[in-house]
């Protein structure tokens, strides 16, 4: 048994292109951990050079934001499934939203 | 009383309605707030209002002027109907390849469009839109992402209309888009109901929206303190699109495609509670109707038909 995380197309560079990993650990700071010695720079781009998550990135465990959780301690079980998104908003006017984020866009 | 003196005079006092075959168990129930029976059709008339007035009492905006907002969404159109009324002047920016309804609906409220490059997307309508207010700077931009009064709009009627109707109230839950819903209720709420649990329902889109995001240079809207927030929950295309039909097929309720991720989450804490054996009275929000969003394929054919057709769409 395992964590799958599902990895966003922007940060797929650190996974060989795979969309679906899989790591192990009883926390998210545990399985960020673990992933790293997998694919070297993930853990990086998530996590500030203080140790908390990055702000426009958002982690949820089966759905749910772990910043509700305990962020980086949020617990973890084999079975679960972890999803990395760059922070976005939806609703109505996500048309602006997303014109936002992508205009400030730096590839790379 | 029904009767009201004008429809701007018509926005809020929505129903309240019991789901009954959706409620989980007899202790366990769920309400739905029926935004969509606004004005334009949305929740968006409460802030576009509330934006409005607040423009006007500070000075900002007087007859004749005109409102600059790049937006195709709700907000636009509700924005567009209050300006038709308050007799000011709209001009919404949007790419060229929003669909037909947006633009004949906005068209009818006496907006006027213009079109960025279809080919840049919203990045370029944003990006007229800023140089446009440049080359305009006596156009008002409401920036509904940090305008207190959008939050407020709520915090002073849909808050207080929701305690006043469902006073055994335990669980809110709403969208995440500006923010606005959840920190206006949510803070009402806090306020008055203790161990209350305000949750958030954010879309997650299909991976081609995501595509283009850098995570060094997000977006979180000025509005938003997570501290009014109890949970957060990310609501995929698929889950979406079945609570929507399962809202119409099961209660005859025929609502847009956030309200299908907001009635996941909320079934989804229903659920907790039951499992707890603790009553709970879980009341969403219903932000719109369905009506805008047939031509986006999510109500024909299998889920999975949906998911296909949505791939891309900021269906939220």
């Amino acid at each position: 048994m395992a964590i799958q995380v599902r990895v966003p197309t922007i940060l797929r560079s650190y996974t060989g292109g795979e969309k679906l990993i899989t790591g192990s650990g009883d926390t998210i700071a545990a399985l960020l951990l673990d992933l790293d010695a997998s694919h070297p720079g993930l853990r990086e781009r998530l996590i500030t050079p203080e140790g908390g998550l990055h702000r426009f990135v958002n982690v949820y465990i089966n759905d749910e934001d772990v910043r509700f959780l305990g962020a980086l301690d949020a617990k973890v079980n084999d079975g679960d499934t972890v999803t990395i998104l760059p922070a976005v908003a939806g609703g109505a006017s996500g048309l602006l939203m997303l014109a936002a984020t992508a205009s400030h866009r730096r590839l790379g | 009383m029904a009767r009201y003196e004008s429809l701007l005079d018509a926005c809020g006092e929505t129903p309240l309605v019991g789901l009954p075959r959706l409620s989980p168990s007899p202790e366990v129930r769920l309400w739905a707030k029926l935004e969509d029976r606004n004005p334009t059709g949305s929740i968006k008339d409460r802030p576009a209002l509330w934006m409005i007035r607040a423009a006007e009492s500070a000075g900002h905006l007087t007859p004749g002027d005109t409102i600059l907002e790049p937006t195709s969404g709700n907000t636009g159109i509700a924005l567009a109907m209050v300006a038709k009324l308050r007799g000011y002047r709209i001009v919404c920016v949007m790419p060229e390849n929003v669909s037909a309804e947006r633009i004949q609906l906005l068209r009818m409220y006496g907006a006027e469009i213009i079109f960025s490059p279809g080919a840049g997307g919203s990045n370029a309508a944003v990006a007229m839109a800023r140089q446009i207010a440049v080359d305009h700077p006596d156009w008002v931009m409401l920036n509904q992402y940090a305008n207190e009064a959008n939050a407020r709009a709520h915090y002073e009627s849909t808050g207080p209309e929701l305690l006043r109707d469902l006073p055994t109230i335990t669980h809110f839950v709403a969208g995440l888009g500006t923010t606005g819903t959840l920190m206006g209720i949510g803070r009402f709420l806090r306020e008055k109901v203790p161990g209350i649990e305000i949750i958030a329902a954010e879309p997650r889109y299909g991976e081609l929206v995501y595509g283009l995001r850098n995570i060094d240079e997000g977006f979180v809207p000025e509005l938003y303190d997570p501290a009014v927030l109890s949970r957060r929950f990310s609501v995929g295309t698929r889950d979406s699109v079945l609570r929507t039909r399962q809202m119409l097929e099961v209660e005859g309720l025929f609502v847009g495609l956030s309200t299908g991720a907001i009635l996941h989450a909320a079934l989804g804490v229903a659920h907790e509670a039951v499992k707890a054996g603790r009553p709970a009275d879980v009341a969403f929000v219903v932000a719109d109707g369905g009506w805008k969003y047939l031509s986006t394929g999510a109500y024909d054919g299998t889920l999975a038909d949906a998911e296909n057709a949505l791939e891309g769409q900021l269906w939220a």
